[in-house]
């Protein structure tokens, strides 16, 4: 092809054609899932954060839990097993992000609701190696401490709300006085309790 | 399902894309040298240049067997919009071909102890030992690998039950989950009859030796209107409830005289997990069985005693 002259010579060229050749791939495989019913309406039984679980879903953003837990069972029997039943779409519609993570150094946790007890999760974000020797998991003691204030929280149920998160007014005004003066442990703890509890496992 | 309309675009597009890089590669192939030569193409980069030779056959035959393998996988395998492809392979139908060959193969190594009575599989090492793997897997991260408990967390090997050590309800327990609900009395009873209360509970189990016989009448009384409901009037507890024994030496939450306070003042939950839905029933009757036989020593011990 003698033509390659010209886009090779050409920046602008190039990097449009370039641009054109990678984008057939997300037209593809991604385009099409913003307007499948399996993807953009939940699955029966999945309830929004409340207030509290919503806090601690932002402390477990801010911890940096996702980069060591993936929340994603994969349809593989050996997961299946160990977690629970796979994740589906229709579980993330109201996750904004969603923190499927890619990095298990800790187990999955899209299953871990209703697993373990609150004081079993309480004793074990305080010091993982009091219920778990071998654990190498960090400890978060400070969460027994901080306490939250509630001043932000219904602003972000509205945000979420205008993304299509079903928040009811009275969701939002009662928001600040549901977490203010819980700890963030509290926070941390009830939305570990929700998670991956839409889906029961069935065997 | 994708509507006929999404499932149009992911086939054209994947079709064009395809028609549109063979179109790329035959017109290149037709175009360039038939013979090696020593000419260059004309670019120099760093005094580098490039002969302008064809490309080599090997390497245009191995793009055209990629193409091959496309077609191929295209009509196999579901890639072009509905269509669910010759072998009707989905990620959650091989995930059940496993799910199956893998029940088929161990499913009656589970099943074979299903039937025994607890009472009786409880001298079977092997079914033992099974129980203790499934324990290790799943129970050990509250009760402890030896089953020993921890604050909160009961132990398993001490024959002293919140919900009774017969086979079933050892059974019962790990299929259905407990939840052991001391409610808070803090507000209800203030902080004098937390006191008091808790003195009369720890002088009664043999914890305190020189007691206030005042404080201890305050809290006999708040006792009798407030605990004995579920921990019994004479303080035996109730395994009905999940109430415990608070005369015997096993205090799940501590014994001192803060740790009952706290107690009583805050309340304490205890959940134990249901598990019938992640190991199903043969393998919570192995767990029992293991949890059961960890009490065998200590029955002949307390029988002995007593």
């Amino acid at each position: 092809m003698r033509k390659h002259d010209l886009v090779e010579k050409n920046l602008g060229l190039m990097v449009a054609l370039i641009v054109v050749a990678i984008s057939f791939g997300g037209l593809v495989e991604i385009v099409p899932l913003f307007f499948q019913k399996t993807t953009t309406e939940p699955v029966e039984g999945l309830k929004p954060y409340t207030a509290l679980q919503l806090e601690g879903r932002d402390i477990y953003i801010r911890e940096g839990c996702v980069g060591c837990h993936s929340q994603m069972v994969r349809p593989l029997r050996a997961e299946v097993e160990r977690y629970g039943h796979y994740s589906v779409a229709g579980e993330s519609v109201y996750e904004y992000p969603f923190l499927w993570g890619s990095k298990r150094t800790g187990p999955d946790l899209a299953r871990v609701g209703g697993r373990y007890s609150d004081e079993w999760h309480r004793a074990h974000l305080k010091n993982p190696r009091d219920v778990v020797p071998e654990s190498i998991m960090p400890s978060y003691p400070w969460l027994n401490h901080n306490t939250l204030d509630g001043k932000l929280t219904a602003r972000k149920m509205e945000v979420l709300r205008s993304l299509g998160v079903p928040y009811s007014d009275d969701d939002i005004e009662g928001a600040a006085s549901a977490v203010k003066g819980r700890s963030e442990m509290d926070a941390v703890v009830a939305y570990l309790q929700s998670l991956g509890t839409a889906i029961q496992n069935k065997r | 399902m994708m509507s006929s309309f999404w499932s149009g675009w992911v086939i054209i597009l994947t079709l064009a894309c395809l028609a549109f890089v063979i179109y790329v590669l035959f017109t290149t192939w037709r175009q360039q040298r038939s013979e090696a030569t020593t000419e260059t193409t004309g670019h120099a980069y760093d005094g580098i240049e490039e002969l302008d030779n064809p490309m080599p056959k090997w390497w245009l035959l191995l793009f055209v067997a990629t193409f091959i393998f496309a077609a191929g996988y295209l009509a196999l395998y579901p890639g072009m919009g509905n269509w669910k492809g010759l072998l009707g392979w989905t990620s959650t139908g091989e995930l059940e071909r496993h799910q199956e060959k893998h029940d088929r193969r161990y499913q009656p190594l589970f099943a074979q102890y299903a039937n025994t009575p607890i009472e009786e599989l409880v001298n079977n090492p092997k079914a033992v030992k099974m129980g203790k793997r499934i324990f290790l897997n799943n129970c050990a991260l509250c009760h402890g690998s030896d089953a020993g408990g921890a604050f909160g967390f009961p132990d398993l090997t001490d024959n002293d039950w919140l919900y009774g050590g017969t086979a079933d309800a050892i059974t019962t327990t790990i299929m259905e989950g407990r939840n052991g609900q001391m409610p808070a009395w803090g507000a209800v009873i203030g902080e004098k009859g937390v006191r008091d209360v808790a003195t009369f509970i720890r002088a009664n189990a043999g914890l305190v030796d020189n007691a206030d016989p005042a404080q201890l009448e305050s809290g006999k009384k708040v006792y009798d209107t407030t605990c004995a409901v579920c921990h019994n009037a004479d303080a035996k507890g109730n395994q009905l409830l999940g109430a415990p024994d608070l005369t015997d030496d096993t205090w799940l939450y501590g014994s001192s005289q803060a740790q009952v306070e706290y107690t009583i003042r805050n309340g304490r939950n205890g959940v134990m997990p249901a598990w019938k839905h992640i190991l199903g029933s043969e393998k919570v009757h192995l767990v029992a069985t293991y949890v059961y036989s960890l009490n065998e020593d200590n029955k002949a011990k307390k029988e002995e005693k007593n």
